[in-house]
């Protein structure tokens, strides 16, 4: 981690000043970006809290506007379900402001903070009071009216709030539009279907009207004490709960009640289109209810549209894409019947089936379908199934106790487990199976199955309980949705042989089952969900070996998510594509480039004209440098740290490009990256090994990296010149600074290039190596070869160079053979032991110039005069002279430019 | 010697850095050996657990918690499971970090051994010198996905039998479409892991120092993920590399669900170009100092 930190550190620390800016305003952008992202949007909506008058209560009541409307727009009331609020709709109400629709919602009487008693969408109340709502809303400046007090409206709503929809437009024909989902048709079938109490329901819901009373659910001001058996339920409600929960039967009052809060005997009133939306997995209001709404409304012409989705009572708002798929169609329905927007929707069906489940939300997978128009309960096509099994004896356990379980009313939330049977339970003794064949090919049931059954009771009485199972391969089976068909059967004989056959629907599901599953119907006599006899008794059962399965086959609907697919491949296409065009212009532009030989430069190893070097931080490194390399030529690129001569090289490499000026080698231009630097063998900067590799396997590995044929690489010759010995085959992270300096150069000499450009190639070694590599660069030149040697040492260029060219300060001071400038110059360098009287006896004698250098030193320009002449003067005047050293020419040019700095850079 | 060649005799640019020099130059590296070796061992070590350690199987009752207990339940269930298991606790982290490590390292570590200016005074032109890198790179991270994965495969195998994927939750799969799926899950990790190869190989580019790189990478991987853990940045979470990388899930579902595969895949492969692009576009107009 310290290494890590430390890398990070250092690659920051690099980031130069003209990259600082951009990378500021990417954060920028970026922290901008997030911002928005997370910023509050405003509401698409306005709200107003109000206490509206009911019919003879107050109702909590909230209204939305849309924000941005202009002019008037159309109502949508919107009703909750049982035990609810105006604050569980909220989401739904918010999403139909936002698409402009004044919405109001309103807490039924009996529930919250809304006065009043639980009537059951009684039409008396619950929809008189919804009446009044329409008055209310007929009177808002911001409605659309159809005429004088007369609205421009939908009503929504799902169970509770469905069946007052379908109720207000039976009574009220000011509603415009309707939108009932998963509600029910006629709660004596929905309550007590087959003839036996649905108990777990009806006690679920009861429970849910009395605990309000408890000051459990709101707690609002609109309690009134009651009757603690009855909490907030109207007095004939609560009795007909229990009278009905008692006995199991209910009697014709209690019938009347269920009867009048119920749609069926007003669907010829409702002249509204209706939109009904039915759950699949819902063991209280099952398709059937919708079924039946459907039919008793569309048979006076009025418009219908059914749809089913996976979910329900039992099932929740199921998957997303059925929920998107119901927004859609309720928006598609108000935005025509109200708003005159779109197409008249068609009375095409739409469906789903689940699929699957997804490892990504653990949740289920349902794929949509639609029909041309709505096949009913019965589907579209059927399939029969041959069931085996003998008549069976089962018990029914006393009070219903052990019972088996279908469904859990209640908990909406565990949609997979209700659909993957994982609650499903029988209790062996009180059920009989009867089981088909493997299917040999899937079946797509939608609809309600049909058996036939024969029943014997020796009290001539039975409650049964048939459900239908698909079982895997595996053997576990699966209990759709959790429905079952519960019947009350009466006058049995006691012998199952003198039984007659009774028809029993089952409840409709949609469910493909695949081939080699196989399918069983279970007779059973207890469920937890409904109410049994209590006294123990066995009956006889045999189911008719004819399975009816309605089969119903749609056209998928097109998941929009598939579209991701085409998009993908539309990127990868745009990016081949771009590829492409950068290959073909990089092509092109290779096709194009300068290839031309500068005839005069052609026979020249290297030649540099006029090169600089600045860099993006205003440095400049080289200012000015230009030289020649002729063949045979060592030429010694001289100066101190720092006066541009490793920058020189590196442009020389091509690892950086230089700022103006050229380089041509053999009348190429050289560029980053031209191929002629292949006859050009380098060693910059120091060695550059790959450290788990021996010395050996690194040249290899280099020499491999070039690409050329082997023998060209005249490896055992720069081995030799390695002089590395047996220490080649050792890994030269074990290295020792003048072992790595020496493989460098051999690494730089494979190939024999025919020039050798080497910075510092005497960095490290020891004084008998230096000497043995003065004579191999020297060989080296030989054979129309040339080598670039740099160095701060003046000692070594004089020897080994045949040509120097002296740089500081990123330019050119002196250049030509070593042996021109070697030879002696014009001045000495005399230690004295008084320095102010030598210096003025020295002007005596017409000297050119006379500079001090250090406490005893004197660096003097003879200007002609003989130094056997100065050393007299000197001793003549009485000047003791310790040292006199003729001075040459190239070290003259060298410490003229280096000046005070020589010690340092001499040293290292 | 005739002096108006452009080039040495023998030299072409398109010859230079041949691949599989390129594969011996990280074939010889410690890390390679390790990283390829722990993608071996992992399995092992995986398996030694199962069968060691005794108490995973006892808490299975207990808190039957989320999709990662569930396959650990499942992974002595057979190979494919066992290979699946492999692969979930290995996509996280594991994985990005191999994947950081063979880009990340790949250009850093020739910069800071010295060996790259080398390499580009052969001249190996930088174009061809990154697409060299780039391949086998990719090539060492795939062939450590598929060590991994093929091991897990094998032992499990010979420890736990060939039998049907199975999953807590969606129907049991048959094992020849398993390990369809299996190498389906391979596949789209491989692209999503082409966020993290083209971030490390970019600062790979950018920087000398090779655990630089690859810890940048990593450590934005890092916080690309704890960013799509906050529910309150909304849409701009779908924007982020990591967003989609547990959609291989996806393919555990049954029908396969593939709108997350795709939307990952455009993402990876988005970032990944963008990357590597900006990563060619630096290179071969940079100095190399180094």
């Amino acid at each position: 981690m310290p290494d890590l930190t430390a890398g990070l550190r250092r690659a920051l620390s690099r980031l130069p000043r003209r990259r600082v800016l951009p990378a500021a305003a990417a954060l920028v952008v970026l922290a901008g970006a997030a911002v928005w992202a997370v910023r509050p949007t405003p509401d698409a909506w306005t709200t107003e809290d109000l206490r509206l008058a009911g019919a003879d209560v107050e109702l909590d009541a909230r209204f939305y506007l849309p924000a941005d409307r202009d002019g008037k727009v159309p109502a949508v009331l919107l009703a909750h379900g049982f035990g609810g609020s105006k604050e569980s709709v909220r989401d739904d109400a918010e999403s139909l402001a936002g698409r402009g629709y004044a919405v109001l919602t309103y807490t039924a009487r009996g529930f919250g903070r809304s006065t009043g008693q639980i009537h059951l969408d009684s039409p008396d109340h619950e929809v008189k009071d919804a009446q009044k709502l329409l008055d209310w809303l007929a009177a808002r400046p911001e409605v659309v009216t159809d005429g004088a007090g007369d609205p421009r409206v939908a009503a929504v709503g799902g169970s509770y709030g469905g069946a007052l929809a379908l109720l207000l437009a039976a009574q009220d024909q000011r509603v415009d539009a309707i939108v009932p989902q998963i509600t029910w048709n006629d709660l004596n079938q929905a309550l007590v279907p087959g003839g036996v109490f649905k108990k777990a329901w009806a006690g679920y819901f009861f429970g849910n009207g009395g605990a309000s009373a408890l000051g459990l659910m709101g707690g609002g001001r609109g309690q009134e004490q009651g009757d603690p058996a009855c909490g907030r339920f109207a007095e004939d409600v609560c009795k007909a709960y229990l009278q009905m929960a008692t006995t199991g039967i209910p009697d014709e009052t209690t019938r009347a009640l269920l009867l009048k809060s119920s749609p069926a005997t007003v669907l010829d009133r409702i002249k509204a289109p209706t939109l009904l939306i039915q759950g699949a997995v819902d063991t209280l209001f099952p398709l059937s209810e919708a079924d039946a709404n459907a039919k008793g409304i569309a048979a006076t012409g009025t418009p219908v549209r059914v749809a089913w989705f996976t979910g329900g009572h039992d099932g929740g708002a199921g998957p997303a894409s059925d929920s998107d798929r119901l927004k859609f169609l309720t928006a598609q329905w108000l935005d025509h019947y109200l708003k005159g927007e779109g197409e008249a929707p068609g009375d095409d069906f739409t469906f789903s089936r689940v699929a699957g489940f997804s490892a990504l939300d653990r949740g289920l997978v349902t794929n949509g379908y639609s029909t041309g128009s709505y096949p009913g309960l019965t589907g579209t096509g059927s399939t029969e199934i041959t069931l085996q099994g003998r008549a069976q004896p089962i018990a029914n356990p006393p009070n219903g106790n052990p019972g088996a379980i279908s469904s859990m009313p209640g908990i909406t939330s565990r949609l997979s487990s209700v659909l993957s049977g994982g609650v499903a339970m029988d209790v062996p003794g009180q059920h009989a199976d009867f089981e088909s064949a493997a299917l040999t090919a899937p079946v797509e049931v939608a609809g309600a199955p049909a058996v036939r059954l024969r029943a014997a009771s020796p009290t001539g009485e039975a409650i049964l309980f048939v459900k239908l199972y698909d079982v895997d391969a595996n053997g576990s089976a699966t209990l759709s949705a959790g429905l079952v068909a519960p019947i009350r059967l009466t006058g049995l004989p006691a012998d199952i042989n003198a039984a007659q056959p009774v028809s029993v629907t089952l409840p409709a599901i949609v469910r493909q089952i695949e081939a080699g599953h196989t399918v069983r119907v279970t007779v059973a006599t207890s469920d937890q969900a409904f109410l049994t006899p209590a006294q123990p008794a066995t009956y006889t059962v045999a189911v008719e070996p004819a399975l009816t399965l309605p089969t119903l086959t749609g056209t998928p609907i097109a998941d929009p998510g598939s579209i991701w697919w085409y998009v993908l491949a539309g990127v990868i296409g745009v990016i081949l594509l771009g590829l492409a065009v950068l290959l073909l212009i990089s092509r092109i532009r290779h096709r194009r480039r300068d290839v031309a030989v500068v005839e005069e430069h052609a026979d020249t190893p290297l030649v540099v004209n006029g090169l600089r070097k600045a860099y993006g931080d205003g440095f400049v490194a080289v200012q000015e440098i230009g030289f020649t390399v002729e063949r045979g030529q060592v030429v010694g690129l001289l100066g101190p740290n720092g006066a541009g001569k490793t920058t020189t090289l590196r442009v020389l490499m091509g690892l950086t490009q230089p700022t103006a000026g050229e380089i041509y080698v053999f009348g190429h231009r050289l560029v980053p990256g031209a191929p002629i630097l292949s006859r050009v063998g380098a060693l910059v900067e120091g060695p550059g090994f790959l450290p788990h590799l021996s010395g050996a396997e690194n040249l290899r590995a280099y020499w491999q990296a070039t690409g050329r044929p082997w023998a060209d690489a005249r490896f055992e010759e720069a081995l030799e010149i390695a002089g590395l010995g047996d220490s080649v085959h050792r890994k030269t992270r074990k290295y020792s600074h003048g072992m790595r300096q020496r493989l460098a150069i051999a690494q730089a000499m494979l190939g024999l290039p025919e020039l050798l450009v080497l910075d510092e190639p005497t960095d490290g070694l020891d004084p008998p190596q230096i000497a043995e590599m003065r004579r191999v660069l020297q060989r080296y030149a030989t054979d129309g070869r040339a080598v670039l040697v740099s160095s701060h040492l003046l000692a070594e260029v004089e020897q080994t160079c045949t040509h120097a060219v002296v740089v500081n300060k990123g330019r050119i001071v002196a250049s030509g053979p070593v042996s021109d400038i070697v030879g002696d110059s014009p001045s000495v360098q005399l230690d004295v032991s008084d320095v102010p009287a030598a210096t003025r006896i020295l002007q005596d004698l017409g000297v050119a110039s006379v500079k001090t250098e250090g406490a005893s030193g004197l660096i003097v320009d003879m200007n002609g005069t003989a130094r056997s002449e100065v050393v007299a003067s000197l001793v003549e005047a009485g000047i003791g002279v310790d040292r006199l050293v003729p001075r040459r020419r190239l070290e003259d040019a060298f410490l003229s430019l280096v000046g005070d700095n020589s010690r340092g850079s001499g040293d290292r | 010697m005739t002096t108006t060649l452009e080039a040495a005799s023998g030299y072409k640019p398109s010859r230079t850095l041949p691949l599989w020099a390129e594969v011996r130059r990280q074939a010889s590296r410690r890390r390679t050996q390790l990283a390829l070796g722990f993608m071996v061992l992992l399995p092992l070590i995986v398996l030694a657990a199962f069968e060691f350690g005794g108490g995973g199987r006892d808490d299975n009752d207990g808190n039957g918690g989320g999709a990662f207990s569930s396959m650990a339940d499942l992974a002595t269930s057979g190979g494919l499971n066992f290979a699946l298991f492999g692969l979930a606790v290995s996509a996280g982290f594991l994985l990005v970090v191999v994947v950081a490590l063979f880009f990340g390292d790949t250009v850093a570590s020739e910069a800071s051994w010295g060996s790259l200016r080398y390499l580009l005074a052969i001249p190996v032109p930088r174009a061809r010198l990154l697409g060299v890198k780039l391949t086998v790179a990719a090539g060492y991270s795939l062939l450590a996905l598929l060590l991994l994965v093929g091991t897990s495969l094998l032992v499990g195998t010979l420890r736990y039998g060939w039998s049907p994927m199975g999953s807590t939750i969606a129907a049991e799969i048959p094992p020849g479409e398993g390990l369809l799926r299996l190498l389906g899950i391979c596949a789209y990790l491989a692209t999503t892991l082409l966020v993290v190869a083209g971030l490390a190989f970019l600062l790979s580019v950018l920087t000398d120092a090779a655990l630089g790189a690859v810890g940048g990478a990593v450590l934005l991987w890092i916080l690309s993920s704890i960013l799509d853990q906050i529910d309150a940045l909304g849409g701009i979470r779908n924007g982020l590399p990591t967003h989609y990388t547990d959609a291989w899930m996806g393919l555990l579902s049954t029908p396969v669900q593939t709108e997350d595969l795709a939307k990952g895949a455009i993402s990876a492969i988005v970032y990944a170009t963008l990357f590597w692009g900006f990563a060619f576009y630096r290179f071969t107009r940079k100095d190399v100092t180094s």
